[in-house]
């Protein structure tokens, strides 16, 4: 409750209990579906503002958060992009659309390495806060048409801008074709999420926990000390996978993970779960077809179709 | 709710705003440092004033006094750099035969010219570093005031050396709108607050084009030490780590740089001190073969060759 508007309860997924549920396999018997999600975002220096939220902490122009942030598009993109290419990811973009105009040749450069592109709306500094339903389902079609026209290919998964939602976010991106949401964190496993078309759409656990930027600038954890959760993240998530099949994703931003005193914690994690056999590296794309497809049962796709 | 959140005035190629154009550091011509070696480091020394009284500022720099007035124990917290901290690295510095830059507020000057003038003895490049760290070049800042507080800290830190005071950071690396065209003006030729980069590049201004060579944030010691509360154990292998990388980059690709900035009421300390030497036996001594250690206009010199 907030002021006098009764906000609506969520009723997007239906409780399933880690117990006892049925073995989820993924392909070639892989006990974990692994996935990395670089985000790729542009922040504007002087955006409109949004009443409900400010985008900068310091005055225009926010020099320290504008900055950095550019470095990881400047520096740290090509840094981290060797990387997984050594250990053989694919990255599955995080991208804010305008990106494909801005940057075209970073956009160029990850289509030629076969990376999924997936949306996060147009810029990290507009908000879902406060638009209507039209303008929201505006905004997530202008997402969604400017990453086909760049790369060819219609995007299937969506994190909102900034994690900024509606009520509506995730009934709009299923509606728009998506196939897959990153922005529910409820999960180790995929789920069968009950939009109101009652399209097929499934939540892939993108882990908030193991995000660098939360790590290093809300954690504020040292680099090393990083590498290890990531690590102990892995083994226990290996270990369960033997029962039925989870998901472990880890999301980075290329101006933390790409720094100099930082990417070889990441490397080194990288390093060592590609080491173990039976995990399948994919796509946060791949996942999701998947699970829509030979999972349906596993995630709950017979509870309720609409909420 | 308005339509303007949805309209995207710069959604076009290259940057969102005048000030500089769009460029990855991996797809730009190599840069060769002397000698050949893969790593230019620079090392800075950031000698601050933080008045004891004064009107407090709409952004507070780091290590800013927060308690009511007199907040003594920050201010002598503070203070402790410019009597103690900063002799202890000079030794260091001397030691190491480490020529680090010196960036200084301007007021300090004024009130220990004996310090000025030890500082003027060694073979440091001296940088503006606003008047003191109450004058905050944020946001609404009149502009006949950010004036008033660039000429006067080049004039008092021209006061004590020979050299021509040209390049700045500002506190906190914080800019107003105006910042880049009044140090312009002022004579100024580089700036190093805008850490998007790790190499130096060309900065536009209405007042002609500047450098901004980037002091990198992430491995400054306050940064590290202060707010993300790292180990100094920790801060010294993060620094080890960056080396590496940059040495091996600096091998394949072209030269890259590694910016370090110590802060003399931090690392001056007695408990903290020998992390600094750690830091420059791992670089100088032991990595000495790889690394040109330079001052801030020789890099930028050598880079734009």
């Amino acid at each position: 409750m907030s002021g006098t508007t009764q906000h609506a309860e969520l009723a997007l997924y239906d409780y399933n209990p880690y117990e006892r549920r049925p073995k989820i396999e993924w392909p070639n018997g892989a006990r974990m579906a692994f996935w990395v999600a670089p985000n790729i975002e542009f922040y504007e220096l002087n955006p409109p503002l949004n009443p409900h939220r400010k985008p900068w902490p310091h005055p225009y122009p926010a020099v320290p958060g504008y900055s950095i942030r550019d470095y990881g598009n400047r520096v740290g993109h090509h840094r981290q992009m060797a990387v997984l290419d050594k250990y053989g990811v694919r990255g599955s973009i995080s991208l804010s659309a305008a990106l494909c105009e801005h940057h075209p040749e970073i956009i160029a450069l990850c289509a030629e390495r076969n990376w999924e592109f997936f949306s996060h709306g147009i810029y990290n500094t507009r908000y879902t806060y406060g638009l209507s339903e039209d303008q929201e389902r505006e905004m997530i079609e202008d997402a969604m048409a400017t990453i086909e026209r760049a790369v060819g290919q219609r995007p299937a998964g969506y994190l909102a801008p900034a994690l900024s939602h509606s009520n509506h976010t995730i009934d709009l991106f299923a509606e728009a074709g998506g196939l897959y949401t990153c922005d529910l964190f409820h999960d180790d496993q995929p789920t069968w999420v009950k939009t109101r078309s009652g399209k097929p759409f499934v939540s892939i656990p993108y882990s908030l926990e193991l995000n660098d930027t939360i790590a290093y600038v809300v954690q504020k954890m040292e680099p090393r000390r990083y590498g290890e959760i990531i690590r102990r993240a892995f083994d226990q998530l290996y270990e369960e996978g033997a029962e039925s099949g989870t998901v472990m994703c880890i999301p980075t931003h290329n101006y933390q993970v790409s720094c100099p005193h930082r990417l070889r914690a990441f490397e080194e994690a990288l390093e060592y779960i590609t080491g173990h056999s039976d995990v399948w590296v994919t796509t946060g794309r791949e996942i999701a077809e998947y699970s829509l497809t030979h999972l349906k049962d596993q995630i709950g796709s017979n509870a309720e179709a609409s909420a | 709710m308005s339509d303007e959140l949805l309209v995207y005035p710069r959604r076009d190629y290259g940057m969102d705003h005048d000030r500089y154009g769009w460029s990855m550091l991996q797809d730009r011509p190599p840069v060769a440092w002397p000698g050949g070696k893969p790593l230019a480091l620079w090392i800075n020394l950031s000698l601050q004033h933080f008045p004891l009284s004064g009107e407090k500022p709409s952004v507070a720099p780091p290590g800013a006094l927060t308690m009511p007035y007199p907040d003594l124990r920050h201010y002598t917290l503070r203070d402790y750099g410019n009597r103690v901290g900063i002799y202890r690295l000079l030794k260091l510095m001397e030691h190491y035969q480490a020529a680090p830059s010196l960036a200084i507020s301007g007021a300090l000057a004024e009130r220990y010219p004996q310090l000025l003038e030890r500082l003027a003895k060694t073979s440091s490049e001296w940088l503006g570093h606003g008047w003191n760290m109450l004058s905050m070049h944020a946001g609404e800042i009149d502009p006949q005031i950010e004036t008033e507080w660039i000429h006067n800290t080049r004039t008092a830190l021209e006061a004590f050396t020979d050299q021509p005071i040209v390049g700045w950071l500002s506190p906190g690396r914080i800019q107003s709108a105006n910042t880049p065209e009044l140090l312009v003006k002022n004579g100024f030729r580089y700036q190093c607050d805008w850490v998007n980069d790790e190499l130096p590049y060309t900065f536009r201004t209405s007042e002609g084009d500047m450098t901004c060579l980037p002091s990198s944030l992430e491995l400054d010691d306050v940064f590290v030490l202060t707010q993300n509360l790292h180990s100094e154990d920790s801060f010294a292998q993060q620094v080890m780590d960056a080396a590496d990388l940059l040495i091996n980059e600096g091998r394949e690709q072209g030269g890259r740089l590694l910016s370090l900035n110590f802060h003399p009421w931090l690392v001056g300390q007695p408990h903290r001190i020998r992390t600094v030497r750690e830091i420059l036996q791992a670089l100088l001594v032991e990595r000495g073969d790889d690394i040109w250690h330079a001052s801030p206009s020789q890099i930028i010199e050598a880079a734009q060759a």
